[in-house]
């Protein structure tokens, strides 16, 4: 199925990555040549095969049910990126994180 | 001694002929000299990498050494590594200094591992040529016109240039093998799940794997002692005993040492599009092999080709999920100016990822997306059964597959870069052991003439059954007794 500009903004809105008119137009030529690729696959007859999901065939370990995890929210906030609008402060405050309001 | 062995600075740190701090500023020295050019490195500390060498010459003084205790190393930078800049190639995290150590870099630390610095590679390994790094492009040591390979370019031009000892790096498609290829080294990379992937990146979780770029087998089975091995902390670690990946190259040399050995040659990775130069090479280091006493079996993985149209469905899929967590929040790259939260995803996101990056996280959205699982997802599912297969079946003729890494030597920087297509096409002879979880390495076999000029390293792909390293390391070693081709190195003077 070929892309349209329109395809390409929509699935750039799925993925919140801003794409400007000319990123999407270069876009949708690349992303039609990687289609036209893939596009090999279904030249395969599949019936009746099963999937495989993974390299290993394996059930997933299961572990003790205890903490195992430390406090670490100093350390990890120290990565916090600036806040943005005007402001150079770290985005976190009261060992928070600050981000735009979002409800009303 | 930058060319020693990893066994050899080992003997000449525990004989005090050198002391690990001598032995890192050498490498230090190397990469101030050259690093400009060559760009193999993204983040250097030079005391923090002189105090761990200081601790490994007071734990060899002790008298309680290891195998790599006090040896210098390169970590590419996909490992976050405690303290350490450690960014994925990305704008993305080009601020972020990690708050915990990798299993992997663990395991060198307790090893008493010296880490040089963390070493450039596509962003978030997506690429095949290291150009999609936002720190810039490495430069093949072997000739700085041509690509270093990717996405572990940097530690493939490190370990070539000899601005370490040996480096590690990671696989998904191949980027551990196709660079080792291009820049001359061995690489390997182990069966899915034998290194934890615990502060590993993530790229493509059911594909990537972790392991060793070096100048030999020998080196590389020492790396793998240390890297391998059970770790709770990543779901897709396998419980199995510890092995010596070194045991089987120890053995008394004889005039036929691999004997009785099976090599199946598939018919597939000799087709079309591999340059006749590369293959030359490769037939040149069956012929090795058959003095060696292999016998070699024709074989056929009929799938081959369709890995890479399965592989670029499932790897963009995983990657738009893992990559989904880089929001602008609580770390990475968030965008100066915005309105609402979801324009601070998208401008962050836009601004944060490079564009290789972007194609992919569209892709993977893509193709999970409502309507197109089915003809995309699940179907490239069923067939990377039908690759996995391919080797089931090849596995019962033979005990190890032979053909080439890559289908060319280095390209030229700028060459396939604005096309994504032929970049993909790279990967075509390593993909399919991703997609069934196999180990494979790539092995220095000799040169052959680029089509633009010098002649360029071509890499001996050994491709082995499920936890097979250590007799694929045997076989590369003793290729490597017969051969001096992984001991060549480039004069960077004149590249």
């Amino acid at each position: 199925m070929a892309l349209s500009i329109e395809d390409i903004k929509k699935i750039a809105h799925l993925a919140r990555i801003e794409v400007s008119e000319s990123e999407a137009t270069a876009t949708l030529s690349k992303l039609t040549g990687i289609l036209g690729l893939i596009e090999q696959m279904q030249a395969v007859d599949t019936t009746g095969i099963v999937p495989m999901s993974h390299a290993q065939e394996l059930h997933q370990r299961l572990r003790d049910d205890v903490v195992t995890k430390t406090n670490q929210r100093e350390a990890f906030q120290k990565n916090a990126p600036v806040l943005g609008n005007g402001s150079t402060q770290p985005a976190v405050a009261g060992g928070l994180y600050l981000v735009p309001k979002v409800i009303e | 001694m930058i060319n020693s062995s990893l066994k050899q600075l080992a003997s000449m740190l525990q004989a005090k002929k050198i002391s690990s701090v001598e032995l890192t500023q050498s490498f230090l020295t190397r990469i101030t000299q050259y690093n400009p050019s060559i760009n193999a490195y993204i983040a250097l500390d030079e005391a923090k990498t002189l105090a761990q060498a200081k601790a490994a010459d007071a734990r060899i003084a002790a008298g309680n050494a290891t195998a790599l205790t006090g040896i210098p190393l390169a970590q590419k930078d996909i490992f976050c590594a405690q303290g350490w800049q450690t960014t994925c190639g990305s704008k993305m995290l080009a601020n972020f200094i990690a708050p915990y150590d990798a299993h992997v870099i663990t395991q060198f630390d307790q090893a008493g591992a010296v880490n040089l610095g963390k070493t450039n590679m596509d962003e978030f390994a997506m690429g095949s040529s290291n150009e999609t790094s936002y720190f810039g492009g490495v430069k093949n040591p072997w000739s700085f016109d041509h690509v270093p390979g990717g996405s572990s370019g940097g530690s493939a031009a490190a370990v070539a240039a000899r601005l370490c000892a040996a480096a590690t790096g990671t696989d998904t498609g191949g980027s551990i093998r196709q660079p080792a290829s291009l820049c001359g080294l061995t690489g390997l990379k182990p069966s899915y799940g034998v290194v934890s992937r615990y502060g590993m990146i993530a790229f493509a979780s059911s594909l990537d794997q972790a392991g060793p770029m070096a100048k030999s087998a020998e080196d590389c089975a020492l790396m793998m002692n240390v890297m391998a091995g059970f770790d709770e902390r990543d779901s897709t670690s396998l419980q199995r005993d510890k092995e010596d990946y070194s045991r089987e190259l120890n053995k008394p040399q004889t005039d036929q040492p691999l004997l009785g050995l099976k090599i199946g040659m598939p018919k597939e990775f000799f087709a079309e599009g591999l340059d006749a130069n590369v293959a030359q090479v490769i037939t040149a280091a069956i012929d090795v092999y058959k003095k060696l006493g292999a016998k070699i079996i024709d074989i056929s993985l009929p799938n081959t080709g369709l890995s890479i149209p399965v592989y670029y469905v499932l790897a963009p899929a995983e990657a738009s999920s893992n990559l989904s967590r880089y929001d602008g929040v609580r770390y990475g790259h968030r965008a100066a100016e915005y309105t609402d939260l979801n324009d601070m995803y998208n401008k962050s996101r836009a601004e944060g990822f490079g564009a290789e990056v972007k194609r992919r996280i569209l892709i993977g959205t893509y193709v999970l997306s409502a309507g197109y699982y089915d003809a995309y997802y699940l179907k490239a599912q069923q067939i990377r059964r039908l690759i996995a297969q391919d080797f089931i079946e090849a596995f019962k003729q033979c005990d190890v597959i032979m053909g080439p890494a890559a289908p060319s030597t280095a390209f030229k920087a700028g060459e396939k870069v604005d096309d994504p297509v032929a970049m993909y096409l790279q990967d075509i002879y390593t993909i399919s052991t991703n997609l069934a979880g196999l180990p494979g390495m790539s092995l220095p076999a000799g040169f052959a003439q680029a089509k633009d000029g010098p002649a360029l390293p071509v890499g001996l792909q050994i491709i082995g059954n499920y936890f097979d390293e250590a007799r694929m390391l045997n076989v590369a070693h003793q290729y490597q007794q017969v051969t001096d081709w992984h001991q060549q190195m480039p004069d960077l003077k004149r590249a």
